[in-house]
């Protein structure tokens, strides 16, 4: 059997997807710049998928922009705000210790440039502390940028609280909704958010296409200049394919999310309380807060990376963010904020269910962990030691 | 990073894994913080031949791996031959390993060395005179050349 169980590092591609996109990597291969038929389709196609996207998180289509990733559109919203107009010269940004790389990198380089940031602290569920984000706020913070959902533990952010206390201090707000686009309901106004972040191969669509929401109004430097595509804000030609399966993965996302999302709560409630049966075992992470399908486990004794390759040997894919996984001596910068010690993040497991996973494929993963576990401890001399 | 495939073969089949009840030379190495601890077991004659060797590690694929190699190296030999063992050797048998798992390794021979001092203590004999280093030093520092 093979249980494909790791929906938060990349999704398949969906049939309908993949069908939107062919004819794009086929006979509609026109340059959408182009001025006759068949670069007018792809144009057309592409405002298409501005639209399909736009929808789900109650934006204008005017106001999507696509990207070649999502690390691109994080890249995009940082620099571009804090060296463009938007920032007003503004040179604080505050941010959390538990971002995806794509954000913490960018802040790191911006800080070693010069630009002052504050990276907040969350607590053991892995939530920001809104009044310390509140105390973080003085008049030269240009932007905050919070991650709506987090990639390894699934924890859901306070984003409508955090975009009222960035509206009330008059500070853009900008959310890396990677994990969170399509899985969980977004909307823009209603939480005030100024820009936003999303993938498309978090949503069973492509690899190599994201896109970047920026409020209409706001100036942004680009990241990357030439052709002036994408309005002036994200030049080279687009990659018409990946954006015409972002936009059908996106739409398929927003018609299906409130039955697919119950319908991972629920195979997730039952891989939790079916793994949490192996002893000394935790959930991490927020235990309501969090993403439908990411659960995330520290199993004791053993090790992340073992686990993940023993787990493989049975068919089943999943992720771990183990210190030997990272190829440092520290676990992942996640499992060290939510102050979880380096002892029990050896023993991190993630296993992010999706749109193609079924019951069985719970059983299974259910049936085989605890047998991995058991092998791995029967050869620990810290199990044995106990 | 790509694991060889008898580093995978040696991860899925461990050779030695376990303990001996009446070994006359222990080893462990290694700490929980860094995550990777071995523990070796042996049974030594009295021609000082090591007629059982078996292991118990906690640590990433790379660890497991090189813990099974490392006691199939000493297997049958003499002390004194597997005093020789280096983790380059140990690394090499398993037809290489990533970079940032040469460590483990370096920790698969100290956990050897760890047992033999073991051994030579258990005889009376001081282990420093015979293994230098003792084993107890801790391979994974960040260090990239391991030195005693």
């Amino acid at each position: 059997m093979f249980v494909y169980a790791d929906n938060a590092a990349t999704t398949q591609i969906a049939p309908q997807v993949l069908d939107a996109m062919l004819p794009y990597l086929k006979e509609q291969y026109g340059n959408p710049s182009t001025l006759y038929r068949l670069g007018r389709d792809a144009k057309i196609a592409i405002e298409k998928a501005r639209a399909q996207v736009a929808e789900v998180i109650g934006a204008k289509a005017e106001e999507i922009f696509f990207t070649g990733s999502g690390t691109e559109s994080d890249n995009m919203a940082l620099k571009g705000v804090l060296y463009g107009p938007a920032g007003k010269g503004k040179k604080h940004l505050i941010t959390t210790k538990i971002e995806h790389h794509a954000v913490l990198h960018t802040a790191m380089a911006l800080e070693k440039e010069g630009f002052r940031v504050t990276f907040l602290e969350v607590d053991q569920n892995g939530q920001v502390k809104l009044d310390q984000l509140e105390q973080a706020i003085d008049e030269d913070t240009a932007l905050v940028s919070i991650m709506a959902a987090n990639n390894e533990v699934g924890t859901i952010q306070p984003i409508q609280q955090i975009g009222e206390i960035c509206q009330r201090h008059g500070v853009l707000f900008h959310t890396d909704a990677v994990q969170a686009f399509g899985h969980m309901p977004l909307d823009v106004t209603a939480m005030h958010i100024d820009l936003l972040s999303l993938s498309a191969h978090k949503i069973n669509g492509p690899k190599g296409t994201g896109a970047l929401y920026i409020r209409k109004g706001l100036g942004l430097k680009p990241v990357i200049e030439g052709g002036g595509q994408e309005r002036n804000r994200r030049s080279g030609t687009e990659n018409v394919a990946g954006i015409v399966g972002l936009g059908a993965a996106a739409q398929l996302a927003r018609e299906t999310m409130e039955e697919e999302s119950q319908r991972l709560k629920k195979l997730s409630r039952k891989l939790i309380d079916g793994v949490l049966q192996i002893p000394e075992t935790i959930l991490t992470g927020d235990p309501v807060n969090r993403l439908p399908g990411t659960c995330s486990f520290a199993i004791s004794a053993i090790e992340g990376e073992s686990m993940v390759l023993y787990l493989d040997m049975e068919g089943i894919c999943t992720s771990t963010g183990s210190a030997c996984s990272t190829g440092s001596l520290d676990p992942s910068h996640v499992l060290m904020a939510i102050g979880l010690s380096h002892e029990v993040s050896h023993g991190s497991l993630r296993v992010s269910l999706g749109r193609f996973n079924t019951e069985e494929d719970v059983d299974y993963i259910i049936e085989k962990l605890p047998q991995v576990v058991e092998r791995l401890r029967a050869m620990s001399p810290v199990w044995n030691r106990k | 990073m790509l694991y060889s495939e008898k580093v995978m073969d040696h991860l899925a089949h461990p050779r030695n894994v376990g303990e001996i009840a009446d070994a006359n030379a222990v080893g462990e190495v290694g700490n929980l913080k860094c995550g990777d601890i071995m523990k070796i077991f042996m049974k030594i004659d009295e021609n000082e031949v090591i007629q059982d060797v078996k292991f118990q590690t906690f640590g990433c694929g790379a660890a497991v791996a090189t813990s099974s190699m490392a006691t199939e190296l000493v297997k049958g030999k003499t002390v004194k031959e597997a005093l020789q063992l280096t983790n380059a050797a140990v690394a090499e048998a398993l037809d290489g390993l990533p970079p940032v798992k040469m460590h483990c390794s370096v920790l698969a021979e100290e956990a050897i060395k760890a047992a033999l001092a073991n051994y030579y203590k258990g005889q009376g004999k001081d282990p420093v005179e015979f293994v230098g280093c003792t084993g107890d030093c801790q391979a994974c520092h960040g260090e990239e050349e391991h030195t005693h």
